[in-house]
């Protein structure tokens, strides 16, 4: 894993931003990859990121080069060693007490809601395969919290936390799950194919690799829009949510190729969580690094400690404010754990132990918790009474899931064509979809 | 017209200005097809009348039409101008990018190529890059661009350059094309269209040689259209382009350069209707695509032996016209089906199996279904003539059909 050869910072120069950044600040894409430092055989978990706390100036410098220092320490605990060092690190905290509040409440959703889904699983309430985010939060949240509502969203079958924090109703995301039709989708697409046209959330994808290219398309849209139908203002970004599997996958290595070509508005946001359900990112792939495969295609690629929301955030800005502007597409590594296996039914017997212990330190959430404390942006009531609130959502959304009725008979195949006399033309005469057994016309949302 | 297209709550394909001269199109309304009087327009004049002449028992004794004559005869104004199938082609495809500026074209040397096959030349200087988009070689991702287009609100015609090539492309076409409406729940639509030459050409290979309608009917949620004429050609491409649904139009790499005169006013044709191209009394032979060549040329020689077969093409391969197919055998209980499909799964397998489904008690005799050799096809070109169907073959099942 020589990476020194490849001068990745010469390189990500050229695609510096035109930001409005003070001199000081060096670009912000890494010059250098945690997993680079110490070649040795094996577990990208053992690999050391140097973080520094995000709250001062001197050490956001250092957190944009995080190179030579091997220790991982999660946020809280170097915000404690700088707190004990100096009083900086409260005076210009990243996130506003507002902005600190929706995190948390968009992360705490996340979770609350995943852990319900389990519950309700191993009731009998949802079938099939259930892939749950918790751990991953940070990337959600870091990323779709700082989008429009035009902009889209593309995720894979891990999306039930993708699709809260666009803005779907969890009632209508839990319904989905039970399969009633007040879900999402009518209760016909179930755990991995949540869509909503209103919040534009295009999937929800079974196959990985799959969204990307549709997230290409929607990105494509955008900049058909603007150019070609002139709506001067049309800026959506679109973001593609995929795994360190679908890194090897080759509609991944195709889609960066045309959006780097055509300077689309899209986003690539790989969260690696180090694991295929049970093939390590490692096992499978030449040089793990993925954020290099990049400046390959001719985008910028980026590391980020997928752990911290904060982190992600301000990276998310940047490669989104790019893409706004219409300078093109950006790859976002996120480095970030999965608490829980691959699937409710994977007995996720392959990962070590203290790999899952030293991530749980990490967790997103206590991370963000501690933050807000240590900079006074909110106090143990306020984020207790967040808590409260996300619990009694998550309940009310499972009272009217299981409220909600089955789907009828009548349902079965209305949704087939958005015309109707797809269904072509019977013996009679008629068109099938005349005929009143047949349904037709389309779903209301 | 517009307001019978909406009693039923279906969306109407023609949204403005668009002419019917399909007699058939008003059939949202009536419930039988043939029987009521019909809604014409002034325009469609000339071609009702083409219609009426098939009713009439007169021959078309050319697989090519020249409407030209029969114009006249009705004393319609415009004679209509004279081009090859590709042409047709590009004109139903410019007219409806100038009609809806969300039309796009996306494929592999669709742009400054002006396609491998010519159907989209001229097109790129005229409306840019953007909406004659040139991409890399990339298939399956650009099949699934093109369907996210299609979501967020374009109306992309996506080319494969030759339709094996869309193999690549089978993960999306068959999870998202045809997929992505049902499991959104009706959310998103996803309106495009999938075009290419495919068939049996001449000497092309295997891989170049392939006919993939029988791998994609079965999934879901897209339509398939086969196109045999400049005439018909140009109506399923408008047709393709303004349908909600998910429309692969298969066309065929050795009738591109096929000649016809087509009307000059605007027409689009039915998706899913199947065209009658020779009424007759003993026998029915369902065809599509250059199948139907090799049976009219067959059909001249039954003339001349004192049969009268009556030929369908039926243009719709998913769905099947199951009336027009219907009122056929029910006239003539005798069914030949010649396909160029592979015989093991292919579209005449399941066009046996829907007619002896709903027409079993109008048969007189076992469904015959020529097809091509379940072969790679092959380089050489005897062998290659032995694969697919010819004439000769045509005219023996229908001599044992009616025997």
């Amino acid at each position: 894993m020589a990476a020194t050869a490849f001068s990745a910072s010469k390189f990500t120069q050229s695609f510096s931003l035109n930001s409005t950044r003070s001199v000081d600040r060096p670009p912000l894409f890494p010059a250098s990859h945690p997993l680079k430092t110490t070649p040795s055989s094996f577990l990208g978990s053992t690999r050391k990121l140097s973080l520094s706390s995000p709250s001062s100036s001197t050490s956001r410098r250092r957190r944009r080069r995080p190179s030579r220092s091997p220790a991982v320490v999660a946020v809280s605990e170097v915000v404690k060693e700088k707190k004990s060092k100096s009083n900086v690190s409260l005076s210009n905290p990243l996130i506003t007490n507002e902005e600190g509040l929706e995190l948390y409440e968009d992360m705490v959703l996340g979770r609350s809601f995943e852990d319900m889904c389990a519950q309700m699983y191993y009731r009998g309430k949802m079938f099939g395969f259930v892939h749950l985010y918790n751990g991953q939060e940070a990337v959600s949240t870091g990323f779709i919290k700082l989008l429009k509502q035009e902009d889209c969203v593309v995720s894979t079958y891990r999306d039930h936390v993708h699709a809260l924090s666009k803005g779907v109703p969890a009632r209508a995301v839990m319904s989905e799950l039970f399969g009633k039709t007040t879900g999402c989708c009518r209760g016909q697409g179930g755990s991995m194919h949540m869509f909503s046209k209103e919040h534009n959330l295009l999937g929800g994808f079974a196959f990985i690799g799959e969204g990307i290219p549709v997230a290409t398309g929607a990105a494509f849209t955008s900049k058909y829009r603007r150019e070609v139908l002139k709506e001067a203002d049309c800026d959506h970004v679109t973001l593609a949510f995929f795994g360190d599997g679908t890194c090897n996958n080759g509609q991944f290595f195709e889609c960066l190729n045309m959006a780097a070509l055509w300077k689309l508005p899209i986003v690539f946001v790989v969260e690696n969580n180090l694991w295929a359900i049970g093939m390590s990112h490692l096992r499978a792939t030449s040089d793990p690094e993925i954020w290099k495969k990049g400046p390959a295609f001719g985008m910028p690629g980026v590391h980020v400690d997928g752990m911290d929301v904060l982190k992600v955030r301000e990276v998310a800005k940047e490669a989104i404010g790019r893409a706004r502007r219409g300078e093109g597409p950006t790859l976002v590594e996120c480095e970030t754990y999965r608490f829980r296996g691959h699937s409710l039914a994977d007995p996720d017997e392959l990962r070590d132990p203290a790999e899952k212990a030293r991530y749980a330190s990490r967790d997103p959430i206590s991370a963000l918790k501690k933050y807000m404390f240590e900079n006074n942006l909110a106090s143990e009531a306020e984020l207790k009474a967040i808590d409260k609130k996300i619990d009694e959502l998550v309940e009310d959304a499972v009272e009217f899931a299981d409220e909600s009725p089955l789907p009828a008979r009548s349902q079965l195949l209305e949704n087939v064509f958005a015309d109707p006399r797809g269904f072509g033309i019977g013996p009679d005469g008629r068109y099938r979809c005349e005929d009143p057994k047949f349904t037709e016309g389309t779903a209301q949302v | 017209m517009a307001a019978m297209l909406h009693t039923i709550g279906v969306a109407s394909p023609v949204a403005s200005g668009g002419v019917f001269p399909d007699h058939q199109s008003n059939k949202f309304a009536v419930s039988s097809l043939h029987s009521l009087p019909m809604i014409r327009s002034e325009a469609r004049s000339n071609l009702s009348s083409l219609h009426e002449s098939y009713r009439a028992g007169k021959l078309i004794a050319k697989a090519v039409a020249t409407k030209g004559e029969n114009a006249a005869a009705s004393g319609a104004s415009k004679p209509g101008h004279e081009l090859l199938l590709f042409e047709a082609l590009r004109e139903g495809l410019e007219e409806e990018m100038e009609r809806d500026p969300r039309v796009c074209v996306i494929g592999e040397d669709v742009g400054h190529y002006g396609g491998s096959y010519k159907v989209t030349k001229g097109l790129a200087p005229k409306f840019g890059d953007l909406r004659v988009l040139d991409t890399p070689i990339a298939e399956n991702s650009f099949t699934g661009m093109g369907i996210g287009a299609a979501m967020t609100g374009l109306r992309p015609v996506i080319e494969g350059m030759n339709m094996g090539f869309l193999l690549l492309a089978f993960n999306q076409i068959s999870d998202n094309c045809g997929m992505l409406h049902y499991t959104s729940g009706g959310q998103f639509t996803i309106p495009a269209v999938i075009r290419g030459p495919g068939g049996v050409g001449r000497q092309l290979g295997a891989e170049h040689s392939q006919r993939l309608e029988s791998y994609f009917q079965s999934i879901p949620g897209i339509q398939l259209v086969a196109c045999s004429t400049p005439y018909n050609a140009k109506g399923l491409m408008k047709a393709a382009i303004r349908s909600e649904n998910p429309v692969v139009l298969f066309e065929h790499v050795l009738l591109y350069n096929l000649k016809e005169r087509i009307p000059d006013e605007e027409y689009v044709l039915n998706l899913e209707e199947a065209e009658m191209v020779r009424p007759g009394e003993h026998v029915t032979i369902l065809t599509y695509s250059r199948m139907r060549y090799h049976v009219m040329q067959a059909v001249k020689t039954l003339v001349n032996k004192g049969y009268d077969p009556e030929v369908i093409d039926i243009r719709s391969l998913k769905p099947f016209d199951l009336y027009t197919i219907g009122n056929s055998v029910k006239k003539t209980h005798r069914v030949l089906i010649v396909e160029e499909c592979m015989r093991t799964g292919g579209i005449g397998a399941s066009l046996t199996a829907a007619i002896n489904e709903n027409f079993h008690d109008y048969l007189d005799a076992q469904i015959i279904c020529l097809s091509s050799q379940d072969v790679p096809t092959p380089y050489a070109g005897t062998l290659e003539e032995w694969t697919v169907v010819q004439p000769p073959q045509i005219v023996a099942a229908v001599e044992q059909l009616c025997q």
